[in-house]
């Protein structure tokens, strides 16, 4: 299972998402990587991804991809991302 | 996980910001009035909103304001500012903000700590009220810190 968070310069927010994501994980009893990504290289670091974090402005940039397109908008709300990632994988 | 001791030179209580370009300057001029990047830093963070809309305002109140690591960035630096008048960044949802942090790291991985220690703070969900009406940096500190404020 792999997790990406992506935003414009890979760090910061993307990196807000990535801590965030790995804590719900592991209170949820779920096992993936999480990886933070700028929107530039998302077609290759979410190649093979099952998940993809991000804001509503990210959405079309990402572009087609095979991966569950999720939207945060409260990064620091881990209630909402435990809700979503679990809807999405668990 | 706790932030390294912000500097005075990082934090600016009770700011005055025309618009969002406005609010993202100050963060920016925190970062390089303590040190760790040049005016093009400031530059770069704001063309990241220009380019990629105000994403950036990731929690309601809320706006981290960054850009890519790089020469522009000399050392790994946190700055806080905090506005009287909240400010509108044209989010959907987290507008007006009220607390503006600036982030520099000088390697994509290097700078997590100091996002786990924001995240720390700040999933706490009354710390960006709390900060927003902070007056005193000791104030800011000890909220970023997760030390309760007497």
């Amino acid at each position: 299972m792999k997790i990406v968070t992506i935003c414009g310069a890979g760090i910061g927010s993307s990196g807000i998402l990535k801590v965030n994501a790995e804590r719900v994980l592991q209170r949820l009893g779920l096992t993936a990587s999480v990886v933070a990504a700028d929107i530039g290289s998302v077609g290759t670091v979410a190649a093979d991804a099952q998940v993809i974090l991000t804001s509503a402005e990210f959405v079309d940039a990402i572009g087609p991809t095979r991966a569950d397109v999720i939207v945060i908008q409260n990064y620091f709300d881990t209630e909402e991302l435990a809700r979503k990632i679990e809807a999405a994988i668990g | 996980m706790t932030l390294p001791p912000l500097a005075d030179r990082a934090i600016v209580v009770g700011a005055r910001a025309a618009d969002w370009r406005e609010a993202v300057r100050l963060a920016g001029d925190a970062l390089v009035d303590s040190g760790c990047t040049t005016a093009a830093y400031t530059e770069a963070m704001i063309r990241m909103v220009d380019d990629h809309g105000p994403y950036i305002v990731i929690a309601p109140g809320l706006a981290l304001a960054h850009a890519r690591p790089g020469a522009d960035v000399r050392c790994e630096g946190l700055s806080v500012v905090t506005l009287v008048e909240p400010v509108e960044f044209g989010h959907a949802h987290n507008d007006p903000v009220r607390v503006v942090i600036g982030l520099a790291g000088v390697a994509p991985d290097a700078h997590l700590a100091s996002v786990a220690a924001l995240a720390n703070a700040f999933n706490d969900s009354s710390a960006i009220a709390a900060v927003a009406a902070a007056t005193t940096r000791d104030e800011v500190r000890a909220i970023l810190e997760g030390r309760s404020v007497a």
